[in-house]
């Protein structure tokens, strides 16, 4: 549990690597900006399979993913308001986030996240 | 059958460009009559995001969704429009002539309208339930998959599955309990949405042995011609158990389609309509598309761009609502006659 999946980088552009892997299998390396969400960081990258139909209010559960699971502690759990919204995701696992409450930040560089074969 | 509603004009979606286009007709004497699959006014604005602060409503520097659907609600009051909640605009039957355009507007409510034209203001399409992920589910639709509850006594003795975790899922459970053969509630997690007090009466039946309470995701159907027999429900803890079951209710939340708007002969791209950029008219005389609905170049989906499209729409509604009157141009600053409409004259 302690050990840190990735050395944080010297990270002078603020840009964290996040990697996208869809449903089928195919991963995307997106160079996310610190402070962005990982929602906002696909969509902006046009990657496929993250629908974000409310524009990362929170209130549709379109943009569900699945946290690689050696992140899952760094992430962090789900907001109430985010377990919720949750509940109208397809497929739910104990890793599944909604990407557009995940704040990209300097500790995730490297992170994967897996989308579902379908969203809501 | 209900009497022929006649009016000026009918709006297709109460949000915020719904309910703004009220305004801007108004201040033109255009009466209009709107029609909103929600229980409420508001839309998106309301369904998805009512606390969410919006940053960039012309004026205001902070609103939230609630917020702005509060105060267009007080704005267009003075033109007292009438709401028709809860329906859905099934069928739209073009009338009349190019020049003189007649439309007869049919609801899934039993209404119908009979308007000089039409503005759809409906964003992103109609709310409507979501379809949970279980394979074959589509072939049990109507017949003993059910997303709403319409007549109570359809399910006296029978075995009924409810699946979801907020106010509808337990709402249901507590009404159909005392009705059902057994009832089976099916949630992902043990922590509910849904008001405490029903939680705690739905607990109370499962603590009595009155219905069953699993914590998992349902599974298999299996059932004939339409007909279910039973689900198969996968615990969390991975146990699979098979629940006798002729009637599934599955509350997954809504989702926006486009609806029967794609039958009402409107040329359409990618679930958009097209529309011109000096009327926002579609291919059809006297119907108008403003809002997240239409398309043009250039379109950009914000509530601002839609107050600017209803504006200018209700122009041209004018000369098919009034085709002998000239239009002039006034401004409620100075208008008497505007001023006297608002109320404030």
């Amino acid at each position: 549990m302690s050990r840190v999946p990735h050395q944080p980088p010297e990270n002078p552009k603020g840009m964290v690597k996040i990697t996208y892997v869809d449903s089928h299998g195919a991963s995307r390396d997106v160079e996310a900006e610190d402070g962005s969400t990982v929602m906002e960081s696909a969509i902006r990258s046009s990657v496929p399979e993250i629908v974000a139909e409310c524009g990362g209010a929170c209130a549709c559960a379109t943009c569900h993913v699945y946290v690689g699971e050696e992140w899952t502690d760094i992430v962090g759990k789900p907001s109430q308001m985010e377990e919720d919204m949750l509940d109208f995701a397809y497929e739910v696992k104990p890793n599944s986030r909604l990407s557009c409450q995940i704040k990209v930040r300097a500790e995730l560089d490297g992170m994967t996240v897996t989308t579902p074969p379908q969203q809501g | 059958m209900s009497d022929v509603i006649e009016t000026d004009v009918l709006i297709v979606g109460a949000g915020p460009i719904g309910l703004f286009a009220v305004f801007e007709l108004g201040l033109l004497d255009i009466r209009a009559h709107l029609v909103d699959i929600l229980p409420k006014a508001g839309g998106q604005c309301s369904e998805l995001y009512p606390e969410k602060p919006i940053y960039d409503i012309p004026g205001f520097p902070i609103v939230t969704g609630q917020g702005l659907v509060e105060n267009l609600e007080k704005q267009i009051e003075p033109f007292h429009p009438t709401f028709h909640f809860g329906e859905m605009v099934e069928s739209l039957t073009p009338a009349g002539t190019g020049l003189a355009p007649r439309f007869r507007i049919a609801t899934d409510g039993g209404k119908t309208f009979e308007v000089k034209s039409v503005v759809i203001a409906a964003g992103g399409g109609s709310f409507q339930p979501k379809r949970p992920p279980i394979a074959g589910i589509e072939a049990y639709e109507g017949k003993s998959v059910f997303y709403a509850v319409r007549k109570m006594e359809e399910y006296r003795g029978r075995d009924i599955v409810i699946v979801g975790g907020g106010d509808s899922a337990l709402d249901w459970t507590l009404n159909l309990q005392p009705l059902a053969k057994r009832l089976t509630l099916v949630h992902r997690r043990d922590d509910f949405r849904a008001a405490p007090h029903s939680v705690n009466a739905m607990r109370e039946l499962v603590g009595a042995g009155k219905m069953d309470l699993i914590i998992g995701q349902t599974g298999k159907l299996k059932g004939d011609d339409g007909q279910l027999s039973s689900v198969t429900i996968k615990g969390n803890d991975g146990a699979e158990k098979e629940v006798a079951c002729d009637r599934l209710i599955p509350f997954f939340g809504l989702t926006m389609k486009l609806g029967p708007v794609a039958n009402w002969g409107l040329n359409l791209h990618e679930n958009l309509v097209p529309v011109d950029t000096e009327k926002f008219e579609t291919n059809v005389p006297g119907i108008f598309a403003v809002g997240d609905i239409n398309t043009y170049p250039g379109k950009l989906k914000l509530i601002l761009s839609g107050f600017h499209e209803v504006a200018l729409a209700a122009q041209k509604v004018h000369r098919y609502v009034y085709p002998d009157k000239k239009l002039t141009f006034q401004y409620t600053t100075s208008s008497t006659s505007l001023q006297k409409k608002l109320g404030v004259a």
